[in-house]
């Protein structure tokens, strides 16, 4: 496993196309000619992002009216100069409740993927630094979180604790820590054969301190590139839970309590659920574009599949 | 070690390897479900009319088996569960299992489906995306991946209710039974795997068509057609297999939601139920059966795929 030529050995699970590669016959012609194009994806991705965390953040100050204020006089509006995404049912401001409802949505997923980021990424580098019993048992429970879909075991676990907003976090990150812990195991378990770790090794640093001076720094951007690919996936399972009725309670409005209550009137009022929809939508989509150009700068063989 | 892989010896171990290690994936799944659930609270309460006596409570909980330490439960549990038994479920008054089961056919209907709307929508334009890189057709391809990856199931079937059911009147909102309710519930979920097969076949592609054997294809003068599909999409189809098993388990996941959407008598809309209704046998027996399946099915694709392909690792 050690590789004289200092080239990391890649250990992937199952054997997987990875990335793309610039050898094709066919399409040997206009290879860059899309190049703008990803370069326009990109900064259309950064905007949304800015606009919305700044949208979503300053809510309490730029949002036009309060969230949570029912105004029955105006109830069910469509979109106009006065309400710029209409009302819905008890007269609340969609705009308002959108960009309140993402400061929840966004606080929630930022927090469980940092969580479950720190968590997996910990164990991950313990476990294939220090191998054994601790590697063992670690990569077993991510087969557990890995035999069932994420939905289905977050719907369990909040069954059991509950849904308030801290313990929404705690599920969000229990339920994908085990794609970092994977990850980062096998990026350990190569570094660990490179020659400065038997170097640190030789000059008798303490394995806690190789872990942390290393270890770390070298799968930092691999963490990066996995965090935020993640987080459009946290954005949508939060979405969906809280979709489900099991996720953020009321008062606090998010997107998917949002997109759910304007599911009875699909029919008069379809702003109430699409509006949060698309800005949904947008938010995660840029996630992940910024994710792919992350990936594609900071660790271009990383396989787009776990 | 890529020769020891055609002897049958390392494949046996191989293979009793992984579905060692698959039970005991499964086994765990369902010691921490058991675990968890039994952090719900206290079903009694939803059992027994509102009058009951904590007497009454502390004799049913008795006779439920639950005021044992959990450790006691489940082995109990274990016991049973290797005779086929997962319990009763309070609600249906019937074992559990067989309420799992009876809804299971609804759910692997929608989730089959889904799988082949996702493959007949993403293989093609995976193919086509690659070898046309970089043209509109690429552009177009991967908009589609992009959408469908950042848009839940759950959203999208609202959208194609509100086209197809509200403006156009075309298909019903929800129900189970004809044909005509299976297109959007299978759309809906079909959607988001079709992103994510499209995005694999389109880099497994790009991968095979760069490689030495496919240009030795065409300098040959086969035609780009048979390279295309005989060579190269055969050996950039092993990724997408085991790609597609991954993606059943997220189609379960997605499937809760859809079910709920379209009333459709499924095992996610089971779970849910059983859940807000403390009945602990059937999300038991229903997440048991999930995983049972989904780690089966990878299993299976494992083993097909260290068969296909010797140059795998294994072991």
């Amino acid at each position: 496993m050690v590789d004289e030529t200092g080239e990391r050995p890649r250990h992937v699970d199952v054997p997987v196309a990875t990335g793309v590669t610039d050898t094709s016959v066919a399409v040997k012609a206009g290879q860059r000619s899309t190049f703008w194009l990803k370069k326009l994806q990109v900064g259309f991705a950064l905007c949304v992002v800015l606009v919305v965390i700044v949208a979503c953040a300053l809510s309490d100050v730029l949002a036009p009216y309060d969230p949570i204020a029912i105004s029955l006089g105006a109830t069910l509006q469509p979109p106009s100069a006065e309400h710029w995404l209409g009302t819905d049912q008890l007269g609340r401001d969609i705009l308002s409740r959108i960009m309140k409802g993402g400061q929840v949505s966004l606080l929630v997923a930022f927090t469980a993927v940092f969580l479950a980021g720190v968590i997996g990424g910990l164990v991950g580098v313990i476990a294939g630094y220090v191998g054994g019993v601790f590697d063992a048992v670690a990569m077993r429970l991510a087969d557990v979180q890995f035999a069932l879909p994420a939905v289905i075991l977050a719907l369990v676990l909040v069954g059991a604790v509950g849904s308030s907003l801290f313990n929404l976090v705690i599920v969000l990150s229990l339920a994908n820590w085990a794609r970092f812990a994977r990850v980062l195991r096998s990026e350990t378990l190569s570094l660990r054969e490179r020659g400065f770790v038997e170097l640190a090794k030789l000059s008798d640093a303490s394995t806690t301190r190789i872990v942390l001076r290393h270890i770390l720094p070298n799968v930092m951007s691999t963490f990066i590139v996995l965090a935020t690919l993640d987080i459009g996936i946290i954005i949508i399972l939060e979405a969906t839970l809280s979709f489900l009725g099991l996720g953020v309670q009321p008062p606090y409005p998010s997107w998917g309590t949002m997109i759910a209550d304007g599911r009875a009137f699909l029919e008069q009022a379809w702003w109430i659920s699409i509006f949060p929809g698309v800005v949904l939508i947008l938010t995660v989509l840029s996630g992940n574009i910024l994710g792919d150009a992350a990936r594609d700068r900071l660790s271009p063989t990383l396989s787009t599949k776990w | 070690m890529h020769r020891k892989a055609r002897e049958p010896s390392v494949m046996t171990r191989f293979i009793f390897f992984r579905t060692q290690q698959a039970l005991v994936t499964v086994f765990l799944v369902t010691a921490i479900i058991f675990v968890i659930i039994r952090l719900v609270g206290d079903p009694t309460h939803l059992m027994l009319p509102p009058e009951a006596t904590e007497a009454d409570r502390a004799l049913l909980r008795d006779e439920m088996g639950l005021s044992d330490p959990i450790p006691i439960q489940y082995l109990r549990f274990v016991g049973d569960l290797v005779q086929g038994d997962m319990g009763t479920s309070y609600r249906f008054r019937r074992p559990a299992l067989d309420v799992v089961m009876e809804r299971l056919g609804a759910t692997l209907l929608l989730t089959s489906l889904s799988l082949g709307v996702g493959t007949l929508v993403g293989i093609p334009l995976g193919v086509a995306s690659a070898v046309r890189r970089d043209t509109v057709v690429d552009i177009l391809a991967k908009g589609v991946a992009i959408f469908g990856q950042a848009a839940p199931p759950f959203l999208l079937a609202l959208l194609l209710v509100r086209l197809f059911s509200v403006e156009l009147r075309w298909l019903p909102t929800s129900g189970y039974g004809s044909f005509s309710n299976l297109i959007l519930p299978a759309l809906a979920l079909g959607w988001y795997s079709a992103a994510g097969i499209l995005r694999l076949t389109r880099s497994s592609m790009l991968e095979v068509l760069g490689s030495e054997y496919v240009k030795m294809a065409r300098i040959k003068g086969l035609p780009a057609h048979v390279v295309i599909y005989k060579h190269a999409l055969k050996n950039a189809s092993l990724p997408v297999l085991t790609f597609m098993a991954l993606q059943f388990g997220i189609l379960m996941g997605g499937a809760v939601a859809i079910e709920a959407i379209f009333a459709w008598p499924g095992v996610g809309k089971l779970i849910l139920d059983s859940i807000s209704n403390l009945d602990y046998a059937v999300v038991q027996a229903a997440v048991t059966v999930s995983a049972l399946i989904f780690v089966g099915l990878n299993l299976a694709v494992d083993i097909l795929y260290a068969i296909i392909d010797p140059r795998i690792r294994l072991g």
